[in-house]
């Protein structure tokens, strides 16, 4: 690996930010798409949110009762509730933690 | 009105709950590149160059997995293409700044980030400085990337690799779209992307990660025809 092919895909990626950024212009866009952009977070977050759960290290899907399910589980139903993102990641991972290391241990 | 510090401040705080899963995540980064056998300094520059969490650890297995270098920016290019998604969300926002100021906020525009000011965004479009909430977000998430990732290169793996750490990636997602689990529409939108991305998880050069928001994108655009 060099530093070139670093660059390149630094380069790439800036792109990738400054694009619809910089280049774009808001007119250009239709109400439609304006619309259907409000959906972005919930349209682009899961595809971050199941491969991590539901997929491990090795690129195979995980069994049913694999302890990252409750940990995710729980994480949803703490997050819906306290609208707090550190009682959210806390739930998750405290739920996960209890049963890879006292109940499955 | 508040004003530029305020706003600053604002997305400071706003962002910093989330550090909980990407300074850990960061160490695993920084930890990962040395053990491959690259060189640190390399390893470091890619936290500065490329500054995409994901993208690194992918870029530092395919290259060590011999990948080439063409396959490697390719696959980097094509997981940080969500960004384009959220800069046309933001320009709305952005638009009055001038292009200069354009081109220098958008090398700061991370997925957190742009989750947390596009919330701030919504519920005070009428702030006159805006951006210094999203130049907040971002320059919190660029610092503690770039200490995250060089303790990692430095100290090597000091977090334990039994904990799961990168469990709380996901984690943290789920505390961004949590509160839209109210509303039915992106209920669905979600679940078709998440479903997406496991379909099509073995798609080429991970190229689920936008391959599934285009399809949950369109299935809005559906959703927000049937409401008609």
């Amino acid at each position: 690996m060099t530093l070139t092919t670093i660059i390149f895909a630094g380069i790439l990626t800036y792109f990738t930010r400054m694009t619809m950024i910089a280049l774009i212009s808001r007119d250009m866009l239709g109400d439609k798409i304006k619309a259907v952009l409000e959906y972005v977070p919930s349209a682009v977050f899961p595809a971050i949110i199941f491969p991590g759960i539901f997929i491990n290290d090795f690129g195979t899907f995980i069994e049913m009762n694999d302890p990252k399910i409750f940990g995710a589980l729980v994480a949803v139903i703490v997050g819906y509730f306290s609208k707090n993102i550190i009682a959210t990641i806390s739930a998750g991972l405290v739920s996960y933690w209890f049963l890879i290391f006292v109940v499955f241990s | 009105m508040l004003s530029k510090k305020q706003l600053f401040t604002r997305g400071m705080l706003d962002i910093s709950p989330h550090m909980l899963s990407v300074i850990p995540f960061g160490i695993i980064c920084g930890a990962i590149g040395v053990e491959l056998g690259f060189h640190p300094y390399l390893v470091y520059a890619m936290s500065f160059i490329i500054f995409g969490g994901a993208s690194q650890i992918v870029f530092l297995q395919l290259l060590s997995g011999g990948a080439s270098s063409l396959v490697a920016v390719a696959s980097v290019g094509i997981i940080n293409s969500r960004h384009l998604l959220y800069g046309a969300v933001l320009s709305e926002y952005l638009e009055k700044l001038s292009f200069i100021k354009k081109l220098l906020i958008s090398y700061v525009v991370v997925d957190q980030g742009f989750a947390e000011s596009n919330k701030f965004f919504k519920k005070n479009r009428s702030e006159e400085f805006l951006h210094y909430h999203l130049i907040g977000t971002g320059c919190t998430m660029w610092v503690c990337w770039q200490i995250a990732t060089l303790s990692g290169i430095v100290l090597g793996s000091f977090v334990p690799e039994e904990l799961g750490l990168k469990f709380a990636i996901p984690l943290t997602f789920i505390a961004i779209v949590v509160q839209d689990l109210k509303k039915l529409d992106h209920v669905i939108v979600m679940i078709t992307c998440g479903l997406s991305s496991l379909l099509f998880f073995e798609a080429p050069f991970k190229s689920y990660i936008i391959i599934s928001p285009v399809i949950a994108l369109f299935v809005a655009a559906l959703l927000l025809r049937l409401k008609k």
